[in-house]
């Protein structure tokens, strides 16, 4: 269990985290989302230990992060932002070091290395030294320290940060493979990860939440929520179309891109138009390249939220 | 293992995983002989003894051990890598002990290095070897000085520059202090008894009376109260930057 209550950080004049109350239990993956300079690394630096807050107090698994500050970052495993490492070790060397730290011995040792360096794949760079390494393996070095000792909590600062699609997808899989029981915290640019691995969004934006959702909550939140998305082989029919579908009790409005041929009807209040647009489509028999439903775009919803703030 | 002893070994390796090791160890091997014998005159004097070797080691000292301190913290500041250090299960003043001792026992090892001036001694003639192995306790604890006052400088900032000339400033102060020119400028609005107080901070008073050959308890809890209240300020700045 992560306990923040009333997290302020203040620099100088600049209050980067402000007045944050939220917990997150075993089970959750919980993804901080928000503009650059919304707080979410303060806070996360809070919570591993490496920053003391200004008001506030943090517990993790019962125990304050400053006055029982060990008990606690035994408990955590952190990934800073950037994923920092020591240059010119290799990443055998550096995992040697944090699992001495950690006082990882024996047995136990050897299996707990085996186990992150398969995990992250990190065999064939073993003996290399960190700075010769590519920015996707330095970020799995990085990760490979985090869950060295197996945490019951994880902080991710930008877990998926520089590296490439399929090295994106073994990272989110191993965050959702792990994720059963611990709490996991990641921080995030890109949108989809919040879809592809947390069961809950936090908004953040000037130190505030904003929203404090599941992905799909706020993914209802979004004008694009139950919305229906067509598109006609025949551009040149379009207008006679979206006429007919803007007609329907079902829907609020439409949005029509002529050129394309392509047009998308929101939902009335607690409507949904998928079924009397598929009929109506049916009885027309209007030539449709496309059709489907909308999740509701989280962009849109993040965009809305946060007011296109950024600092 | 304890969290010390794992900082200590992190960090010894890594002075030979860079160059930083061999050219500290070159150049403090050429410049400790080159002083003893061009400027000493050890030969010249027909004395069998270590002395014109020593006295240049604190004027080493001042140059190559800043060189060696202002990567310490100012280098994890400037990369990031503190911010994981810290965050590791370690007390910071295990983190501050063992970044220290690795760099103090690095500088014994070069300090040691030196060794074969001290067979020629003995092959030229008969030295007083206890007084030569003071000497070089002295001139380690010296280092040793020099050393925990860069390392608490390099602390206070990322730029390892600003650390080195901080640390020199610091440490030509320390070494001065106690010589009657920087002692004048002192005793012009300051009270006696505080004048003598910066008299006996002199590293140079301390370091002389321990490479005379007696290694006084005084001299030692001199070194060691220096060295303690340096790594004990260090780990305040630690403190002070993350609540900063």
């Amino acid at each position: 269990m992560i306990d923040c209550k009333g997290l302020t950080k203040q620099y100088g004049p600049l209050k980067a985290v402000d007045d944050l109350t939220f917990s997150v239990g075993p089970g959750e993956v919980l993804g901080f989302l928000g503009p650059n300079g919304a707080g979410k690394s303060t806070t996360m630096r809070i919570i591993a230990g490496f920053l003391t807050p200004t008001a506030g107090r943090v517990t993790v698994c019962g125990h304050d992060v400053e006055t029982e500050a060990l008990e606690a970052k035994r408990r955590i495993g952190y990934l800073p932002e950037g994923a920092p490492c020591y240059p010119e070790m290799t990443p055998l060397s550096f995992l040697n070091f944090v699992a001495d730290v950690r006082g990882i011995r024996g047995a136990q040792r050897a299996s707990r290395l085996d186990d992150v360096i398969g995990l992250l794949h990190l065999e064939s760079v073993l003996g290399q030294t960190i700075d010769t390494l590519s920015k996707g393996f330095r970020r799995r070095v990085g990760l490979a320290q985090a869950i060295l000792h197996d945490p019951e909590v994880l902080i991710l600062d930008e877990p998926t940060d520089g590296l490439d699609p399929n090295q994106k997808y073994d990272v989110r899989q191993l965050i959702r493979n792990m994720a059963a029981n611990k709490i996991v915290v990641i921080s995030t640019h890109a949108l989809e990860e919040v879809d592809a691995v947390c069961n809950r969004a936090l908004i953040i934006a000037h130190g505030r939440i904003l929203a404090d959702d599941t992905p799909r909550g706020l993914e209802a939140r979004s004008r694009f929520h139950n919305a229906v998305t067509i598109k006609l082989k025949d551009a040149s029919q379009a207008k006679a179309v979206n006429a007919a579908i803007a007609a329907l009790r079902e829907v609020a409005g439409t949005e029509l891109d002529e050129k394309a041929g392509r047009l998308t009807a929101f939902p009335a209040a607690n409507r949904l138009p998928l079924g009397p647009i598929s009929q109506l489509a049916e009885r027309e028999r209007w030539d449709l390249a496309e059709l489907h439903l909308e999740s509701g775009r989280l962009d849109e919803v993040f965009r809305t939220v946060t007011g296109g703030a950024s600092a | 293992m304890s969290a010390v002893a794992a900082v200590l070994k992190r960090e010894l390796r890594s002075y030979f995983l860079t160059p930083v090791a061999y050219v500290f160890i070159v150049i403090f091997l050429f410049a400790a002989n080159w002083f003893a014998f061009g400027f000493g005159g050890l030969y010249e004097r027909g004395q069998a003894d270590l002395h014109p070797f020593f006295t240049f080691h604190p004027w080493l000292f001042l140059f190559l051990v800043p060189a060696l301190s202002m990567r310490l913290w100012a280098e994890e500041r400037k990369s990031g890598s503190v911010e994981l250090l810290l965050t590791l299960p370690l007390e910071p003043w295990q983190a501050v002990v063992g970044k220290f001792l690795a760099a103090w026992a690095f500088i014994a090892l070069a300090v040691a290095l030196t060794f074969p001036i001290w067979i020629t001694v003995n092959y030229l003639g008969a030295p007083d070897n206890g007084a030569i192995f003071a000497a070089y306790i002295g001139s380690i604890l010296t280092a040793g000085g020099f050393l925990a006052v860069g390392t608490c400088v390099s602390a206070t900032t990322k730029n390892q520059v600003i650390a080195f000339v901080i640390a020199v400033l610091i440490c030509v102060i320390l070494l001065f202090a106690g010589f009657p020119p920087v002692l004048d400028a002192f005793s012009a609005w300051l009270p006696p008894a505080l004048v003598d107080g910066i008299a006996s901070l002199s590293f140079l008073t301390h370091f002389q009376a321990i490479s005379k050959g007696v290694i006084d308890l005084r001299d030692l809890v001199y070194f060691g109260l220096l060295i303690g209240a340096c790594l004990y300020a260090n780990t305040l700045v630690l403190g002070l930057k993350q609540a900063d």
